[in-house]
């Protein structure tokens, strides 16, 4: 249980999965994960409960703009792509390649944020749509924000470990925190697709 | 021990500790401190309930101690109560040397213990929330009631200790096992611990996401409960039973594993139908979620959801089934020694049978009309919480104590707090199926004379001061047996038992196993006692031990939770003495500052020499 891996010929395959270490790290954060997909769950589950609960607030037809929309969800799925570009690079121990789809998958995920930031700030300028306007709006916020919230973590930490390891290369230390890091950014993904059809799309087809 | 240990300080070193044995005794002192402040507080609304239309208590201080009582009970004694036995035996169950994330483990622990300091600083703001330990809106709304932001913000913080500790738990069970120990080999503990964790992992987080909505809602004038504008309060019940009922099972599970550990031992006998245990283990859990319903007949959610949540709680009693027999096979026909530990773990079959009957009997929706919000429920719940729970616990602290402190508990006073324990437990909640059924609302701090009310009420807590006495002769038990308790240095197996802590040296070294263990059956121990020379087969060389490093940084994360939360709450005050903001950002600075410190700095740990291994080998191996 020494954690001895030989790495004389060059990384193993799986370097993310090759120490004891690596494989709890890994292990663990799945497990995170399905925590996280649990609170989502209860805040879609509220969500759903309380959209048609606009009192005498806006509804969600009036609100969204698919457009602007649809290019955030491109934006961010672009940058699950880029982040999966980085993970091939690191399993062949292509360590400035993984770097650089990395850095493009945090340019990405920002210009995201700008535009999630530029949303609300339009709802509330233009209509009104405040966090305390109605059940529908702080639902709305609560749910929407708090993906953003999980977007913005990501790029910290992401931007952290780019820093951290610059020119450092490959190792089995880094290998699970760079893997684990996508992870998180994939399911931050999966989440936003969840929210583009259950908030926008339902909500601008009126349902 | 031997010298490569760097000396420091006494409290330093339990500050910094990540070692689990360690972190479960802490478990072990804080769950009891919370245990005795929430005992006190039911013997003194026992006492208010004495007699009819009693003053001793306020009807506002009697609502702030139900709700702490609960709250407490449920979140700072009997879960972390749990979670010192867990921590304390599943590594040395499996055959580890350590949990898969000891740093983890420590964060887990410094965190739940601030929110409950956090919980408990309400006292000093006006007093303790009092909306009951459900918090239902919209009387959690009460904008007068600081406490209510502390029972939000308080459970929060020590929600995520319990969450991170709970993916501790399943990735050590899952990634750390000693070779040889497959699943279907894992003692009954470890199995309803893994169980516990998840049910911890899917019910806390509806939970954290609920409280957050409450704290949204109550802080920052969120509208999600406010039916003016298109919200709706119900939705906070569906949440918190989401959660509630599966906390039941995250307490008995465990409880149930002590106990399938305990009566085996003492029976002489492996434990009937292992597989079925394992099993029916599983199905609970997953019915647990099916059922929150139940909690809620009597909101109006219609007849058809009222008969099939009805029908699936009444399914749990299957299940269950299969455990009281596999428990009364086991003692069928076995040696039995009935010492402390033996007496809890068997008292508890019948004690668990009858609330589990009364809690079929709330299952039957249209009766529950009747039941409802009556001290039927109350004597219902506790027959399972201290009837299950607490005597597992008890039977567990006298079954683990010489490993945990090296001396044995004194049997005599054992068996005095048993009988006071048992007397007084069914003195205070058997009565309280009648009263519930006469009609005693519960929740209500006082009730007219000359309704029938009065003897019933009278021995309920005539019941409390027994369980008092028990307790104190616990206290003292504790004392004495610290001073004069039967010494167990040396001794790795006192009780002649089944599973692999047992195989460990007393005290258990901070490696645990000198070399790690190869288990060749269910029961490793007991196997080798059988079919080997009585001691585990190594599965390794001797070789340097790597061990992870102490730190501080827990604390110092915890102590910014700390602010954070307390910074929130503080928006809420009338005149603050400094800017809340100010507050949470130096909580936000601690916490986040701690983490990434943690993150920028790789800690590699250290190692314990071979030559050190085997000169302790040499001294602690030896022993039976
Ligand atoms: C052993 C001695 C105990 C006594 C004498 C006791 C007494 C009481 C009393 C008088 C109430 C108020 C009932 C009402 O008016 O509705 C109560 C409620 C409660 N107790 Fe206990 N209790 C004990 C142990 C426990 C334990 C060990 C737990 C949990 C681990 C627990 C959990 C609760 C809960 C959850 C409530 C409901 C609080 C609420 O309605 O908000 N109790 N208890
Ligand atoms: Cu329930």
């Amino acid at each position: 249980m020494a954690g001895a891996v030989d790495t004389s010929k060059g990384l193993p395959s799986h370097p993310e999965r090759a120490t004891l270490e690596g494989k709890n790290k890994f292990l663990g954060f799945w497990f995170f994960l399905g925590g996280e997909t649990i609170m989502f769950a209860t805040f879609f589950g509220t969500y759903l409960g309380l959209r048609n609960g606009v009192g005498s607030g806006p509804a969600s037809d009036e609100l969204f703009t698919l457009p602007l929309v649809f290019i955030m969800t491109m934006i961010l799925l672009t940058s699950s792509m880029t982040s999966v570009m980085a993970m091939f690079a690191m399993k062949k121990n292509q360590f400035k390649k993984m770097m650089t789809w990395m850095i493009i998958t945090v340019l990405l995920g920002l210009v995201f944020l700008g535009l999630e930031i530029y949303e609300f700030q339009h709802y509330v300028h233009d209509y009104e749509f405040g966090f305390t306007t109605s059940a529908f709006s702080s639902a709305f916020y609560t749910l929407v924000g708090l993906h953003g919230a999980h977007v913005l973590f990501g790029l910290c930490w992401i931007t952290l470990l780019i820093i951290r390891n610059w020119g450092k290369g490959i190792t089995l230390t880094n290998a699970p925190k760079f893997y684990v890091a996508s992870l998180y950014w994939h399911f931050i993904d999966v989440v936003w697709v969840f929210i583009f059809t259950v908030v926008y799309l339902m909500g601008a087809g009126g349902y | 021990m031997a010298s490569y240990k760097k000396e420091k300080g006494v409290v330093w070193d339990w500050l910094t500790t990540v070692d689990h044995k360690k972190l479960g005794i802490m478990y072990l002192i804080a769950g009891t401190l919370f245990f005795l402040k929430a005992g006190l507080m039911a013997v003194f609304m026992r006492i208010q309930l004495i007699m009819p239309e009693n003053s001793f208590l306020t009807g506002q201080t009697f609502n702030e101690f139900i709700t702490m009582h609960g709250t407490i009970m449920l979140f700072l004694a009997a879960t972390p109560l749990l979670f010192a036995f867990m921590n304390f035996v599943i590594p040395l169950q499996i055959g580890a040397r350590d949990v898969a994330f000891p740093f983890v483990n420590a964060l887990g622990f410094w965190i739940f213990l601030s929110g409950g300091l956090l919980l408990s600083t309400s006292w000093f703001f006006g007093g303790g929330p009092d909306a009951g330990w459900t918090a239902y809106v919209p009387l959690s709304l009460n904008e007068e009631q600081l406490g209510l932001d502390f029972y939000v913000l308080g459970l929060q913080v020590s929600g995520i200790g319990t969450l991170i500790s709970a993916i501790n738990f399943l990735v050590t069970i899952i990634n750390m096992r000693a070779p040889g120990m497959t699943m279907m080999r894992l003692p009954l503990f470890v199995w309803t611990s893994f169980v516990t964790s998840t049910l911890i992992l899917f019910a806390f987080t509806p939970l954290a996401a609920g409280l957050a909505l409450l704290m949204l809602e109550r802080i920052f004038d969120a509208q999600f409960f406010n039916p003016a504008a298109g919200g709706n309060v119900v939705i906070w019940q569906h949440i918190f039973w989401i959660f509630g009922h599966p906390e039941v099972y995250i307490l008995v599970l465990p409880a149930f594993g002590i106990i399938s550990e305990v009566i085996p031992a003492f029976s002489r006998k492996r434990l009937f139908g292992y597989t079925a245990m394992v099993f029916a283990t599983m199905i609970i859990a997953f019915l647990g979620f099916m059922v929150w319903a139940h909690h809620m007949f009597t909101v109006g959610i219609g007849p058809v959801a009222n008969s099939i949540f009805a029908i699936a709680t009444m399914t749990i009693a299957v299940p269950t089934g299969i455990k009281i027999f596999n428990w009364l096979f086991t003692m069928w026909g076995g040696k039995i020694t009935f010492n402390t530990a033996m007496l809890f773990a068997s008292s508890f079959v019948p004690t668990f049978v009858l609330g589990g009957v009364t809690g079929v009997m709330l299952a039957m929706a249209p009766v529950d009309y009747l039941y409802h919000d009556t001290y039927f429920v109350v004597a219902h719940f506790h027959y399972i919480i201290v009837g299950g729970i607490v005597l597992a616990l008890f039977a567990g602290l006298f079954y683990w104590y010489p490993k945990m402190f090296n001396h044995k508990l004194n049997e005599k006073l054992g068996v005095v707090f048993f009988i006071l324990f048992t007397i007084g437990f069914h003195l205070t909640f058997f009565v309280q199926h009648f009263l519930g059924l006469m009609g005693m609302p519960r929740r209500v701090y006082t009730y007219l004379g000359g309704q029938g009310l009065d003897e019933f009420n009278m021995i309920s807590t005539i019941g409390t001061f027994f369980m008092s006495a028990a307790v104190i002769v616990l206290v003292i038990n504790i004392v004495y047996s610290a001073i004069k308790g039967e010494r167990v240095i040396g001794i790795n197996d006192p009780w002649d038992a089944r599973t692999l802590e047992w195989a460990t040296p007393t005290p258990v070294p901070e490696y645990n196993f000198a070399q790690t263990p190869q288990i060749r059956s269910l029961d490793p121990l007991f196997y080798e006692k059988v079919h080997g020379d009585g001691t585990m087969k190594p599965a390794e060389p001797v070789d340097d031990i790597h061990m992870p490093n102490g730190s501080i940084l827990p604390v110092i994360i915890s102590i910014g939770l700390y602010f954070l939360g307390f910074g929130l709450i503080m928006l809420e005050m009338a005149e603050p003495i400094v800017s809340p903001w100010i507050v949470v950002a130096l909580g936000g600075l601690l916490t986040f500052g701690g983490m990434a410190m943690r993150s920028l700095k790789d800690d590699h740990g250290y190692h314990i020499p071979k030559s050190v291994v085997k000169a302790d080998l040499k001294k602690l191996g030896g022993g039976k």
